[in-house]
């Protein structure tokens, strides 16, 4: 069992917990994922490291309530346990040499691209983020990814917080202003991610995505997580979650996701009524 | 008084048309009397060439002998000697390649069933079992186990019963590897493997659940935590696929997803949490085991047409025979000398037929076995909505590339010499993660053989 010694909510959809795992911290790199079991009759999902202290012994991560799992994850607090808890699974994010790199974040994908911004930021690069949300209210992660960023856009679809628009908007400009990056990290919806590597295609900026497609072992068994990168079958798990974001076929990519869409949508309205009723 | 019937008794088994709408045990098992009389076909022969048959070597007609006396737990002491999971071989173990094919009752009718008498025993051991477990003398050493599956497992009892303090490290969230995630509930139920696992825990074997080896700790730190030897049973967990084009559509599943769905995470009770596509329809590709299990778990969850594609003919079929039959009398369609071309999809992705081609045997390949060669112009579609994967696993790389020292062939699989000792000091391997895919009981006699050397080596 896995205790949860912090929880926040970050807006009204997006939940922080910190969880006590020492040996997954201890390994945990920027880019790596674990695999979390709610309970005895959970499903396995995976959920990318948000943050993690390898002294303490603990390993942040930071969920959507998508889904019937997440929901059942968000009723815990602090005090709780989770039943299982494993990782650090996946390959870290490839840093070493990068001097300056636009890493952009779309949504609850900032809480991945975050020890990203971080983990560059110590490395001594110029880090220029841009983070993009739907509306005010969904912001996550602004202030942290201010501390580690030499230069921050915040953007919104509806012009609620920041300046109105995409992170291609964003990303475009800085580009156009004379910026060179060695590489772009873009982390977040798989079309934003798509829409993200078509624009640096132009610029030829190598660009870097975190995939976080559906499986279940994380460890090369299943092959649940496969995806077409530069014409070759790749797992996630293992081969990545990183792949170079101009050779990834992200329409197959948004198909796969979709598989269990109707199976979701059931699952979470029964737990929801669950919880209307009073658990 | 001996028995001189020239067939076995025949094993109860469920129903076919009841069992193929749930997921109970198939097979029920001997009665008293069935088992008393089937053990009076055994001849107890001085030379006893069954027991040769066995990988891990029991002494078969010594544990008849003490069934036809009626000492059932005397009978499982004698198994126990050479085997940790006898309630699990009894049913998997594929007898009729191993000792009973060296039965000489076998030559002028079928031979003694050995296989359901060594399942007999062991449910009553388990069933009758009492509290008290005798606990090693401890001799001080410690021994890692990476993998909880047969290799594993078995390594950990026999090194426990030798005084080794053991820890074996499991990546999944239940110990039992392949016997939990891989081979269904309705051929060796869940709660066989717990018991087994329990046993050895109760001997004081520990388990880690949630840790992967190469991940979570590597190999290096386990001989800095203060153990002195490491054994590899990781198996054989990568999947292969067919390289045919539309793989990537929904409804695609290797079989080593879709069986850990339903067994592993209980994807077919309702109170799982964890996803499977309800199907119409079903190809299962290969002639395995595996595959086997694929269809038959298809069948149990409700899919009106399955049907099983393999590109050689039925005399080819890798499978056990007992799983074949099985398979055909619940309901599964058998589509020989058919090979899949392409996965046809819809516009939503979604798997809507296989492509397939019909093949004739050619001339013997390298295994020995006819060519299968494709007949031109018999395309067809075979209208399906999933198609599962089940030709064959690789060895999983992750514990290769984290560790300094650790040969591997070219597919994969890791080198070892004849003492299963691999080309790094102190650490041995064994099961499907050397030989690839292959039999529970193999992989159980390797990390027998792997634990005697690993002993040989500490204590000299």
């Amino acid at each position: 069992m896995y205790k949860i010694l912090e929880k926040q909510p970050l807006n009204p959809t997006v939940t922080r917990m910190v969880i006590d795992a020492p040996r997954v911290a201890k390994k945990a790199r920027a880019g790596m994922f674990i695999i979390l079991r709610v309970d005895e009759n959970g499903e396995r999902i995976p959920l990318t490291i948000a943050d993690y202290d390898g002294d303490k012994g603990t390993v942040t991560i930071i969920f959507q309530i998508v889904g019937a799992t997440t929901h059942k994850l968000n009723m815990l607090n602090a005090g709780d346990c989770i039943c299982d808890f494993v990782g650090p699974l996946g390959n870290p994010t490839e840093l070493d040499g990068l001097k300056k790199v636009a890493v952009i974040g779309g949504g609850v994908g900032c809480a991945i691209a975050y020890p990203t911004a971080k983990a560059l930021h110590q490395n001594g690069a110029t880090v220029h983020s841009v983070i993009g949300f739907r509306n005010k209210d969904l912001v996550i992660l602004r202030d942290e990814f201010d501390a580690v960023s030499d230069k921050l856009v915040l953007m919104s679809d509806d012009g609620s917080a920041g300046q109105k628009g995409l992170v291609t908007d964003a990303l475009k400009t800085l580009i156009e202003q004379g910026n060179e990056y060695d590489e772009v990290i873009a982390i977040g919806p798989l079309v934003m991610m798509k829409f993200v590597c078509k624009l640096t295609e132009q610029y030829g900026i190598k660009t870097v995505v975190s995939m976080n497609p559906i499986m279940i072992d994380g460890t090369g068994m299943c092959g649940g997580c496969r995806l077409t990168v530069g014409g070759q079958m790749k797992f996630a798990c293992v081969d990545g979650p990183d792949f170079d974001g101009h050779k990834v076929d992200f329409d197959e990519a948004i198909e796969r996701g979709k598989m269990y869409a109707e199976f979701e949508r059931h699952a979470y309205d029964k737990a929801c009524n669950l919880f209307k009723a009073g658990k | 008084m001996a028995n001189l019937s020239k067939t076995k008794n025949e094993m109860p088994v469920q129903d076919p048309k009841a069992r193929a709408k749930n997921f109970d045990e198939v097979a029920l098992g001997y009665t008293e009397q069935q088992a008393r009389d089937e053990a009076e076909r055994c001849l107890n022969c001085k030379n006893k060439p069954c027991q040769g048959g066995c990988p891990v070597g029991i002494d078969i007609p010594a544990f008849i002998q003490k069934i036809k006396g009626g000492d059932y737990e005397g009978a499982y002491q004698v198994i126990a000697k050479s085997s940790s999971l006898a309630a699990v071989c009894g049913r998997v173990c594929p007898q009729e390649t191993q000792c009973e094919s060296k039965c000489v009752r076998g030559r002028n009718g079928e031979p003694v069933a050995i296989g359901r008498l060594e399942r007999f025993v062991a449910d009553y051991h388990n069933a009758h079992k009492s509290g008290n477990v005798n606990k090693p003398q401890s001799n001080g050493h410690r021994v890692a186990v990476v993998g909880s599956g047969p290799a594993g497992l078995s390594c950990a009892g026999e090194l426990s019963s030798r005084g080794y303090d053991v820890t074996v490290f499991e990546a999944l969230h239940t110990a039992g590897g392949v016997l939990v995630y891989g081979i269904p509930e309705f051929r060796l139920p869940k709660k066989i493997v717990a018991d087994e696992i329990e046993n050895l825990k109760a001997r004081g074997v520990k388990f880690e659940v949630n840790t992967v080896i190469g991940r979570t700790l590597l190999v290096d730190e386990l001989f800095e935590d203060g153990y002195e030897a490491v054994f590899i049973g990781s198996g054989a967990g990568l999947p292969n696929f067919m390289k045919i084009k539309g793989e990537d559509l929904n409804g695609v599943y290797s079989a080593n997803e879709y069986l850990t769905r339903v067994n592993l995470m209980k994807a077919y009770r309702t109170d799982s949490d964890t996803p499977i596509k309800h199907s119409k329809a079903v190809a299962v590709v290969g002639g395995g085991n595996v595959a086997m299990d694929a269809t038959r778990c298809a069948l149990r969850m409700g899919t009106e047409r399955v049907v099983l594609v393999y590109r050689r003919s039925e005399a080819e079929l890798p499978a056990r025979k007992e799983e074949v039959e099985h398979a055909k009398e619940e309901g599964v369609e058998f589509m020989m000398l058919t090979a899949p071309v392409e996965v046809l999809g819809d516009e939503h992705k979604n798997v809507r037929a296989l492509l397939c081609q019909k093949m004739e045997l050619g001339e013997p390949d390298a295994s020995g076995r006819r060519r299968p060669v494709p007949i031109p112009d018999s395309e067809f579609e075979l209208e399906v909505d999933t198609v599962i994967a089940a030709i064959g696993t690789s060895p999983n790389p992750l514990i290769k590339n984290t560790t300094a020292g650790i040969d591997v062939q070219k597919w994969g699989g890791i080198i070892t010499d004849e003492n299963g000792k691999t080309t790094r000091d102190m650490v041995y391997a064994g099961g499907d993660a050397v030989t690839g895919a292959a039999t529970v009981i193999l992989a159980m006699g390797a990390g027998k053989d792997a634990a005697e050397q690993i002993d040989k080596k500490i204590r000299p």
